[in-house]
């Protein structure tokens, strides 16, 4: 080897970050754990999509799960919704979560600082590889999820939340855009895995951070906590899709989800990096702090959260859980009448339009001890209409169960002939009476839903 | 180049309470093979550290191939190595490692016939596409090493290089580091093993709680090693006691013990070499066959233990 010539003392300059980027994919694409799961990312939802949807049995349970066997569109959103409760989290932490931590465990970064020379640079191309990783993911999803439900059962209409029919170009654009909302708080809770990881180290706690929270804000979302400090949560911006599916669009909550998960991912990222360029690395004994984690990086965020709900509450004059019987019974009036459309072009009777059968409802929550509102299993709802040329008025009763993120599922109580179960023979096949169950939401913000009647 | 590769003055280093660093002053001629060696915890890594510039010193004044040592991270050109293991990915193979790390750092030579190059010079061509998770510590320093060698460094900067080596590896190591150093690479290395500092380092620098106890050429160093302890065994111990405790100068140990089986019988001595001379002239005097006579420790070691303490705490245990 021959030496370099210099004679004059020259520094080293800091490698560019798309190098240290590139150096970044390599490491990751070299993991078999992140091989398997881009193979189960492209694989897992069009086999759950094409197998659930041939089943008798549907996730009712889940938003569009009882339409999978009617149209391909339904399993993606079936699978948006699963996604959306501890999947995309558990994503970030396999991806983001271990970004930094696993520098700590093969005891590279000395290595790798002497390489790169920056710790911001190295930072950068770490938040980026990740970030690239996590939407290759995200993407596997989508395209699996579509590509599954479409090919086991076709693209065909389905009812909107509100239920009005959209046929497969509005599907296919409501369905996309749903996966698109669902990026920020992937972006989030991608934010705090890298706060973990950066922060905590070779502890698994660091690497599952982004799951804790989840399953923390999860479990908020199962309390009765005002509406405003639930749409101010990330979790809660994975439901902002539904928005997009009622006719017209209601956009208050998936916007004010975007913001919330935005700043999240900002913060976090910001004191990841805080914390990053502050560590010395010459100390071998350093294996994370917990003490710092929550000061440096846990308390801004509950700091974030104080701040947001605030907002939230100001801007738009929440108060309360959200869910009262105006709301409910402005839904369940506007989707009862939409699926009536439905149910009678299916039945192939006269046609009627939703403006000529003057739907309204009447809703009741417990009886007249307990007021009506707040989520429940224990609304009951009566619909009233009227048929063009007809004097009398149809009354149909519906049971709603009522969660606290707003979405209802209305079970009809009769009269049979209206919203009992009996099949339909549709051009798909078999269908169950639209009007029998059906899924809703309300609107937790207290602004009156548009559109509606 | 300059002819002093790195010239340090006063470092001194805390992490918290603890000072890691005391004022240290070191000097490396360019070319040459500098060891660090001392006790665990004595400042070693950190000084090396501070050579890599992961870290800057407290106080002091730092040069490293005449560029002064700045912030953190900002070291003159040509500085390469590694400290607290040499740092590789094991999910990627001997080729890829360097590869990536070629194509990371830019204006090296990434291609494959360089890496296979540096593979060779190593001894872990015959591995290059095996994944590293499978490598032993001893292939794994050997990789950090060529990894190290990529981008062809002014100065090289190893902590423990031979560890985890057998003696095949360690030999190919010390042809790579003597090779370099005869080219004119600076390297300065540390050490726990005094047959590797022997054998590639010309001078020496022995640190002990963060200072710096001897700096100088190995020779020097054995020559602070004062008494050494004597292992003897003769055809009759008691005989040879007689004898050893009537030679001048001469101490016989009590208890003093290895634990091994091979030291039934024997007799434990310290005193000057010339004192110890004088023992065999009076054994063979007296009729006994010295049949093993030999220091329990290298002078290097014994320096090492006499400069550090270290023989003075043995001494208080037993």
């Amino acid at each position: 080897m021959s030496v370099a010539a210099a004679t004059a003392p020259t520094r080293t300059t800091a490698v560019p970050v798309l190098r240290g980027y590139r150096f970044e994919l390599v490491k990751l694409a070299a993991q078999w754990r992140l091989r398997l799961v881009l193979l189960a990312c492209l694989l897992a939802p069009a086999v759950y999509t094409g197998v659930v949807s041939r089943q008798t049995s549907l996730p009712a349970d889940a938003v569009y799960g009882r339409w999978m066997g009617q149209s391909g569109w339904a399993g993606s959103l079936v699978i948006l919704v699963f996604m959306g409760t501890l999947v995309l989290p558990l994503l970030t932490c396999v991806v983001a979560g271990d970004i930094f931590a696993v520098e700590d465990r093969l005891g590279t970064w000395r290595h790798l600082l002497v390489a790169v020379r920056s710790s911001r640079r190295i930072f950068l191309a770490k938040a980026l590889a990740a970030l690239t990783v996590t939407l290759v993911l995200l993407g596997a999803l989508v395209g699996s999820s579509i590509v599954g439900g479409l090919v086991s059962i076709g693209s065909h209409p389905l009812p909107g939340l509100d239920g009005h029919a959209m046929g497969s170009a509005e599907l296919c654009r409501t369905v996309l855009l749903a996966w698109l909302t669902a990026l920020p708080p992937t972006l989030a809770f991608s934010a705090v895995g890298l706060l973990g990881s950066v922060a905590l180290g070779r502890s698994p706690l660091g690497l599952l951070m982004p799951v804790v929270l989840a399953l923390v804000l999860e479990g908020v979302q199962l309390m009765p906590v005002p509406a405003a400090l639930r749409v101010a949560l990330p979790m809660n911006a994975f439901l902002g899709y539904r928005g997009l599916l009622t006719s017209p669009t209601q956009l208050e909550t998936l916007w004010i989800g975007v913001g919330v998960s935005l700043s999240w991912a900002a913060l976090a990222t910001y004191l990841a990096y805080r914390l990053f360029v502050r560590r010395d690395f010459t100390d071998l004994a350093y294996d994370g702090s917990g003490r710092r984690f929550l000061v440096a990086g846990l308390a801004p965020l509950a700091g974030l959260v104080v701040l947001t709900t605030f907002s939230v509450a100001v801007a738009t004059g929440a108060t309360g859980s959200g869910v009262d019987r105006a709301k409910l019974e402005t839904a369940l009036a506007t989707s009862f009448s939409h699926l009536y459309v439905l149910q009678t072009d299916e039945l192939h009777r006269p046609a009627v339009t939703k403006e000529q059968l003057q739907t309204s409802a009447r809703c009741d929550k417990g009886g007249d001890r307990v007021d009506d509102t707040g989520p429940g299993a224990d609304w009951r709802c009566v619909v009233t209409w009227t048929l063009p040329g007809a004097s009398a008025t149809g009354t149909a009763i519906y049971q709603l169960d009522v969660a606290a993120d707003g979405r209802y599922v209305a079970d009809g109580d009769g009269p049979k002939a209206v919203n009992g179960y009996f099949p339909i023979h549709t051009p798909t096949g078999d269908a169950p009476n639209p009007l029998w169950q059906f899924d809703g939401f309300v609107d937790l913000l207290d602004t009156p839903p548009r559109g509606t009647r | 180049m300059p002819s002093t590769a790195v010239r340090a003055r006063g470092l001194t280093k805390r992490f918290g309470d603890v000072v890691a660093l005391d004022g240290v002053d070191l000097d490396v001629s360019s070319g040459q093979i500098h060891g660090l060696v001392g006790p665990n915890g004595a400042g070693k890594t950190t000084l090396l550290g501070l050579l890599l510039g992961l870290a800057v010193a407290d106080h002091g004044q730092l040069e490293v191939l005449g560029a002064p040592a700045g912030e953190s991270l900002a070291l003159a050109g040509g500085v390469a190595g590694f400290v607290d293991g040499p740092g590789l990915y094991p999910s990627l193979t001997a080729r890829q490692n360097l590869s990536a790390l070629a194509s990371l750092r830019g204006r090296v030579d990434g291609s494959r016939d360089a890496v296979d190059e540096l593979l060779g010079r190593v001894g872990l061509r015959d591995v290059a596409d095996d994944p590293v998770r499978g490598f032993s510590l001893g292939m794994r320093q050997r990789l950090g090493l060529a990894a190290a060698l990529l981008g062809e460094p002014r100065l090289l900067v190893l902590d423990e290089p031979a560890n985890g080596l057998d003696p095949a590896g360690k030999r190919q190591v010390h042809r790579v580091l003597t090779e370099l150093a005869d080219s004119g690479v600076t390297i300065i290395l540390s050490s726990h093993r005094m047959d590797d500092l022997t054998a590639l380092c010309d001078e020496v620098s022995l640190l002990s709680v963060g200072r710096v106890v001897f700096s100088g050429p190995v020779q020097k160093l054995a020559a602070e090693s004062g008494e050494l302890d004597h292992r003897l065994v003769t055809s009759d111990p008691a005989g040879a006691r007689s004898v050893a405790e009537r030679t001048p100068g001469l101490r016989v140990l009590t208890g003093r013990r290895s634990g091994s089986p091979a030291d039934d019988g024997s007799l434990f001595v310290r005193g000057p070499q010339a004192s110890v001379e004088d023992l065999v002239v009076r054994l063979v005097g007296a009729g006994l066959v010295p049949r093993e006579l030999g220091p329990v420790v290298s002078q290097l070691e014994a320096a090492f233990l006499a400069l550090t303490g270290a023989a003075d705490e043995e001494e208080d245990a037993r």
